[in-house]
């Protein structure tokens, strides 16, 4: 079995997800980049949880699943609210942390 | 020689070793003073007298005191001490030392109560503070240089008082204990009673002269406290004690010099006098603190002494001790070059700088050099003279001709007199660099009583001629002050050295030493050429004092005037000058004011320079003569001529004179050298200092060129650029005659300003007064500048700039990065992301690189 | 390791009441009503009497007789984690200082009665003044270093509100650097006080914060010695800062000038001594070996200091920084004498201590009367002060005479055997460097005879400005007289009899501080 091709899948799943992250001003783009970004610790988990023949990479995928659905939800909320506050998801016109 | 066994002599005096009651009891003497001053600060001003009275009666008791000390003292048991070579002396004294018969020096400490006074333990088997004298001899030591044999062979022995010292524990400080202490001796007897006389006829002269003065009781506390500090200094048995008399002396010039603080002339004479002399004291504190530790760690002074001269102290440490004291004494002392600011110190009341210049301040330098003069005579090797000279030696001389040429250009009677402190001074301490030790302190001695004589005489005439110090407003004193003027003549007599007064024999001992000591070709003639110098300007004082005619004010719109412009401004004379010279020529103005003038408040707040520069007019002298006989002595409170002073002010002066003369023939060889038996103490003896006997060559040289000074100044001053007596003789009979002697005068007085003003000035004392003045005073100014330059410099620069700039840069520096970080917050969550990446990315490849770097 | 000695009587527990008594007080001020001006004043003034009270009953029943050993000794478990304990004890060295805090603070008080600075408010101020005492007196009794830590740090908030609040007008601006100069010194202090607890463990021995104990296990043998040297170096710049000397000082003039004049009484009274007492109660006997290589650094510091305070006083123009700028002088001849390590030295700087407190303080408090008659301290502007009011001007003359070192007053026993005691320093330093110290520091006494005596004759001498035609200038009033004449009577009285002083000090130094040198040079 060849770990390379899920590793590198993982890789380009992560870059995408990280440009997301940083270049789309969508809240709910960015939203989902992460997800992407997850997603790919997913297949990273899995898969070198097969190559050492554990069950462990599995359970922490599932783990990561579950945390990621809630967080998808708390996230979204926050996009709603700031929606309902800005009539706009535009991240960049979010910057009420400035110090 | 007769080698005396010390336990015979020991034995044979040792029922007249037993110290007297007022040995034991020394301290009342500096106590009568501290409680003059207490009394006088604390109650004087209740009393309408200003308190005066317990300052003269309290010095009046201590001078009782003293003298029956003196008295006690000269009925102790002696041992008699002969020739010896010092080394010999040094053996047998540090033989003795440690030896059962005689105790340690000074090293016993009473233990009396933890704070009080000595208490004292009556006989020496008791008490055993008293120390058996050690069988040293003395004599002349065989470094005689050259000829002249008479004096080598002409060793004597010396009667010898052993000392008495009591010692109470002052405090503590590990393993060393700090006495507090009195010692008597020759040196601290002689001291005492000379102070106390002083003292107490200066606190007499001051109830009369500073009788209307608005701080009288500030002044008298003052001088009560200056005594005390003396009285304390020249009684102590310890350095620190020594310390504490010695600045006390200094707080207290201070305070006197600058009595009349309203005037910035005054205050700042005062600084300076506190401040020249605290840079010495530098000095003082370094060189006592290396013979504390030289002196295996005591303060006592007869211990270092005795350390001194058995070699104890390493001899590098003795001798940056000695230059280190000798600093002190050269502030104190007013020796060049820190002599400066004893003229300044003349804006003080007259008595005041009686007392500063005969009795107190400015001979402790000269005092304390002589109590630690073992340590000097060792450091410096005096005895051998191994250099051919020593610094102590030449900044005497130097101070003796620097200072006398400075006497000639002063205007200011005062200042003549300063300057001839600050020289008589130079002849002590060249006495002490020459080893003369006796002879350096009977001119202490009899200088005191000289000196004192002239100041006071120079304040009874100050106070007739309206608080003036200018000798161009004196002339012809002498028949208006007649006592005044014969006691002045006395003191100037002493000063001058003239045989028979006192000045002569105690500076012919000084001289004797720096003959028979290697300096004959060098300081003796110093001291002679000072001697003559000495003559000259005293000459000249006497004569523009009381010869010739009156000058200065005399009518009371006249003094009035001039007492108020010339009131501390030199730029003032020219209008006095106006105010009372038309004034003169009238005589009926003279009358009236003389009737109208019994207003008894303008004289006392007048204590002015009047500067005058008058010329002379034959009107004006003739009416002075014509008036002159119907002035009512003491009658005439204020305008018409000078009168003689009342009896508070003409006592002392009487008592002074009489001691002017007395106090000399004392120590005359045909009076059996009483001064040097009586003075004697046993760290000089044992020292080895030489004792020459009395030379007559030397006697001769030295009267020779002081009368060849006197007789040139009078030559230039009382006969023209005649030389001889008839001059003064023709000048006297003319005086009362009138328009020839007028002429006679016009003639000197245009002499005077050509020889002396444009010669003597010209040439010599103004090179030296520029000197004085530029050079000196210029390092003293430019050393202030600097200060003030470097302590603006250091504030504003170092202080507020770089220092606190660091300080403040710190906090600029952290403002500075928070608005970075500040800026990095924008509060935009993609770019914390950034941030999140790239410091992820940075750990990854860290952690790459050093996993990299193992494989 | 809990324990409570057996011990307890009237005098070791009244050491304790003494302590916290002003703080009790301060607490029951703060329940009064803050409109009873007079009852706030009174009940103030009678908590200080009280422990001033105690003080001298303390001063009375100690025993002399062994002035070094550990008197009123009180050990109460504290903090048993870290084996902190509650230690107090008083010695010779704290005695004097113990009791000169006490009066100082009682004579504040008395001198406050109708001296209030803006913006008045009796009750707060009072209140500080009352913690300030509590920290200083337990400072000088404390023998734990998280107990002495403790107080020494309650000295500070007191301090930086007399300062911040009554101050001048840069009041703002000389609090803060105050207060950060201080806690930066703290910061470093603390953590080498933690890092000799780490230390002083092993070899079955528990870890401790006792000073006694400390010296006890001869830490400087027991530590390699650039640990040694680190540690030394964090307690220099806490105490260092708090003395101050040489490059730390410059928050000092800024503290005086603003603060009020209580506030700068106390300052240069007794919180300044915090610093040079911590070098002798601590840092030296706990680690004589780093002493021995920081002395010669210290003795020079010192010595700058001597020189570069007195020309900083030259410079000045205004009367309260120049006696600011006096202290940096003055302190430097107490951290010349502590360098020496020498029982001449540390005993001149215990006593040093003292008289700069008396002196100092009352040529503050003489600052700040007039500065309540002119409103100003400018030096120019002032003049003629003795014919306008006699006796405060002799009384800023003999102060200025006290200052400079006149023998026979207690200034000059701080300095003569400082100066003495630097001719010949602990054995093992360099003499050369020691001696030219020692000449450069009396040359400092030269100086500061030159600044104050220019400052008496500016301010005193002379005739009044004429500015001042209409201004009535009172001369020195009761409570002045109250407040001054104790302090007064001190500085004539340990000048004469010095004994008093060295008496006391003298066992403990060379029991408690240089035997542990000499120990350690062995």
């Amino acid at each position: 079995m060849y770990l390379n091709q899920f590793l590198l899948l993982a890789a380009a799943l992560f870059s995408i997800g990280v440009y997301g992250v940083l270049a789309r001003r969508n809240g709910v783009l960015v939203l989902m980049s992460i997800e992407l970004i997850l997603n790919a610790v997913n297949i990273n988990l899995v898969a070198f949880g097969a190559y050492h023949g554990q069950v462990a990479g599995q359970v922490f995928a599932l783990f990561t699943v579950a945390v990621a659905a809630a967080e998808v939800g708390v996230g979204l909320a926050i996009v709603l609210l700031i929606y309902r506050n800005k009539r706009s998801i535009d991240l960049d016109q979010v910057a009420q942390m400035k110090g | 020689m007769l080698p005396p066994i010390a336990s015979e002599a020991g034995a044979a005096a040792a029922q007249s070793f037993e110290a007297g009651w007022l040995t034991r009891h020394v301290w009342l003497i500096p106590l009568l003073a501290v409680v003059s001053f207490v009394l006088t600060l604390l109650f004087g001003k209740r009393f309408k007298s200003g308190g005066t009275f317990f300052g003269v009666g309290l010095m009046g008791l201590a001078l009782v005191l003293s003298t029956a000390l003196g008295i006690e003292w000269m009925g102790r048991g002696h041992v008699a001490l002969e020739e010896h070579s010092p080394a010999a002396a040094a053996a047998t004294y540090r033989g003795t030392a440690s030896g059962d018969e005689a105790r340690p020096v000074g090293e016993v400490i009473e233990e009396a109560e933890r704070t009080g006074l000595p208490k004292p333990t009556g006989s020496e088997e008791a008490g055993g503070e008293e120390h058996a004298l050690p069988s040293g001899r003395l004599g002349v030591p065989m470094a005689e240089s050259g000829g002249g044999g008479e004096e080598a062979a002409g060793g004597h022995a010396i009667e010898v008082r052993p000392y008495y010292e009591a010692e109470a524990r002052w405090f503590a400080i590990g393993a060393v204990e700090v006495g507090f202490g009195f010692h008597v001796d020759g040196f601290a007897v002689l001291m005492l009673f000379t102070v106390c006389f002083i003292s107490f006829l200066v606190h007499l002269f001051s109830t009369e002269y500073l009788r209307d003065d608005r701080r009288k009781t500030h002044y008298f506390a003052s001088l009560g406290l200056f005594t005390a500090g003396m009285l304390l200094m020249v009684s102590s048995s310890t350095s620190l004690q020594l310390l504490l008399g010695w600045e006390i002396m200094g707080l207290c010039s201070f305070l006197l010099i600058g009595h009349w603080w309203e005037e910035d002339k005054n205050s700042n004479a005062a600084l300076k006098a506190f401040f020249t002399t605290r840079t010495g004291d530098v000095g003082l504190l370094v060189g006592l603190s290396i013979l504390f530790f030289g002196a295996s760690q005591t303060f006592n002074i007869a211990k270092t002494n005795a350390d001194a001269i058995t070699g104890q102290i390493p001899s590098a440490w003795l001798l940056a001790a000695a230059i280190a004291l000798f600093i002190a004494c050269v502030g104190k002392s007013a020796q060049f070059p820190l002599h400066t600011w004893l003229p300044d110190a003349m804006a003080g009341p007259t008595p005041a700088s009686a007392l500063i210049h005969a009795a107190t301040m400015v001979v402790a330098g000269v005092y304390m050099v002589g109590r630690f003069y073992p340590v000097f005579f060792s450091a410096f090797n005096i005895a051998n003279n191994a250099l051919g000279f020593n610094v102590i030696a030449v900044i005497g001389g130097i101070t003796i001709i620097i200072a006398g040429l400075l006497a000639f250009v002063q205007q200011d009677i005062k200042k003549v007199l300063a300057y001839s402190t600050v020289s008589q001074l130079g002849y002590m301490v060249m006495g002490l660099g020459v080893g003369a030790w006796t002879g350096a302190i009977f001119h202490l001695f009899t200088h005191a009583f000289f000196k004192a004589l002239l100041f006071m005489g120079a304040g009874s005439i100050s106070h007739a001629c309206w608080h003036s110090f200018d000798m161009r407003d004196f002339g012809g004193l002498r028949k208006h002050m007649p006592k005044t003027f014969l006691t002045f003549m006395i003191g100037t007599a002493a000063l001058m050295g003239l045989p028979i007064f006192a000045g002569f024999w105690s500076k012919d001992e000084i001289l004797l030493g720096a003959w028979t000591n290697g300096y004959r070709g060098t300081l003796f003639i110093v001291g002679c050429a000072g001697a003559a110098l000495t003559c000259a300007y005293m000459t000249r004082v006497v004569y523009l004092t009381f010869w010739g005619d009156y000058k200065g004010p005399t009518t009371p719109d006249a003094i009035e005037h001039a007492q108020h412009a010339a009131h501390g401004h030199d730029d003032a004379h020219d209008e006095a000058a106006d105010a009372h010279a038309p004034a003169l020529v009238d005589a009926t103005a003279y009358q009236e004011g003389a009737k109208a003038s019994a207003d008894p408040g303008v004289q006392a707040a007048a204590h002015a320079t009047v500067q005058s520069e008058r010329g002379p007019h034959d009107n004006e002298a003739s009416h002075t003569a014509d008036h002159h006989g119907d002035d009512p002595h003491g009658t005439v409170p204020l305008g018409g001529y000078p009168h003689e002073s009342p009896w508070p002010i003409t006592v002392p002066l009487i008592v002074l004179a009489v001691m002017s003369v007395v106090a000399g023939i004392i120590n005359a060889p045909f009076f059996g050298l009483q001064f040097t038996h009586f003075s004697a103490i046993e760290a000089i003896v044992a020292a080895g200092v030489p004792e020459p006997a009395f030379n007559m060559t030397v006697a001769v040289i030295s009267t020779l060129g002081a009368l060849g000074g006197l007789a040139l100044a009078y030559a230039w001053w009382f006969a023209g650029v005649r030389f001889g007596l008839e001059g003064l003789s023709r000048r006297n009979k003319l005086a009362g005659a009138g328009l020839r002697l007028l002429e006679n005068k016009y003639y000197l007085d245009a002499l005077y300003e050509r020889i002396i003003v444009r010669g003597i000035k010209g040439p010599v004392a103004t090179v030296v007064y520029w000197f004085n003045q530029n050079v000196l005073d210029g390092i003293v100014h430019a050393t202030a500048w600097t200060a003030r330059r470097s302590a603006a410099f250091t504030y504003d620069v170092l202080d507020q700039g770089v220092v606190d700039g660091t300080v403040n840069g710190v906090g600029t520096g952290a403002g500075g990065i928070g608005r970075g970080f500040k800026s990095m917050a924008s509060g935009k969550v993609q770019q914390y992301a950034a941030y999140l990446l790239g410091g992820a990315a940075a750990g990854a490849l860290v952690i790459f690189a050093i996993t990299f770097n193992r494989s | 390791m809990a324990f409570i000695d057996g011990n307890v009587n009237l005098d070791n527990a009244l050491l304790s009441v003494a302590t916290f008594a002003p703080l009790g007080g301060a607490a029951v001020l703060g329940l009064l009503p803050k409109k009873e001006e007079f009852l706030v004043k009174a009940w103030a003034l009678g908590t200080s009497v009280f422990t001033l009270l105690c003080g001298l009953y303390l001063v009375l029943r100690f025993n002399y007789a062994d002035a070094g050993a550990p008197q009123f000794e009180r050990t109460h478990s504290w903090i048993n984690v870290i084996n902190s304990n509650y230690h107090v004890f008083m010695d010779g060295i704290s005695l004097p200082l113990f009791l000169l805090s006490m009066v100082v603070t009682t004579l504040c008080i008395i001198y406050s009665w109708d001296h209030f600075p803006e913006p008045r408010n009796p009750k707060a101020f009072l209140m500080l003044l009352l913690v300030l005492e509590t920290g200083m007196l337990g400072s000088f009794v404390a023998e734990d270093l998280i107990l002495f830590f403790v107080f020494f740090e309650l000295v500070l908030l007191p301090m930086y509100f007399l300062i911040g609040v009554w101050g001048g007008e840069n009041r703002q601006y000389a609090s803060l650097k105050f207060f950060l100069f201080t806690l930066f010194g703290s910061a470093l202090m603390i953590l080498s006080f933690l890092a000799l607890y780490f230390k002083s463990g092993g070899a079955g021995l528990e870890p401790t914060f006792d000073i006694p104990m400390l010296i006890e296990r001869g830490m400087s043998d027991t530590l390699v010695r650039s640990t040694e040297l680190l540690i030394f170096g964090g307690l220099f710049m806490g105490f260092a800062i708090k003395v101050p000397m040489f490059p730390f000082h410059t928050w000092l003039p800024d503290a005086h000038t603003q603060a009020p004049t209580v506030g700068s009484v106390i300052l240069a009274a007794v919180l300044l001594k915090l610093g040079t007492y911590g070098f002798i109660r601590i840092a030296i006997p706990v680690l004589p070996g780093a002493a021995r290589e920081y002395a010669p650094l210290i003795a020079v510091l010192a010595t700058i200091g001597i020189i570069y305070g007195a020309l900083g006083c030259l410079a000045q123009t205004d009367m309260k920084r120049l006696i600011a700028f006096s202290s940096v002088a003055h302190m430097g001849f107490v951290m010349l004498g502590i360098a020496t390590l020498t029982d001449y030295g540390i005993n001149a700087a215990v006593f040093g201590m003292v008289a700069h407190g008396l002196i100092t303080g009352m040529l503050f408090f003489v600052a700040g009367s007039v500065k309540e008659r002119f409103h100003t301290l400018e030096i120019k502007r002032l003049g003629g002060l003795l014919t306008q009011a006699p006796k405060l001007g002799w009384t800023l003359g003999f102060l200025s005479m006290a200052s400079l070192g006149l023998p026979g007053l207690a200034g000059f026993w701080g300095e003569f055997p400082a100066i003495l005691s630097t001719f010949n320093p602990a054995p093992g330093l360099n003499v050369t460097l020691f001696r030219t110290c020692m000449v450069i520091a009396s040359i400092g006494t030269v100086l500061a005879a030159g600044y104050l005596l220019w400052l008496f004759q500016r301010t005193a001498f002379g005739t009044p400005k004429p500015e001042w035609d209409d201004t009535e200038v009172p001369d020195i009033t009761r409570p002045e007289w109250l407040a001054w004449t104790p302090l007064l009577a001190g500085i004539v009285l340990f000048g004469v009899l010095p004994g008093i002083v060295f008496d006391i000090t003298d066992p403990a130094v060379t029991e408690r501080v240089t035997a542990a040198v000499v120990a350690q040079g062995k």
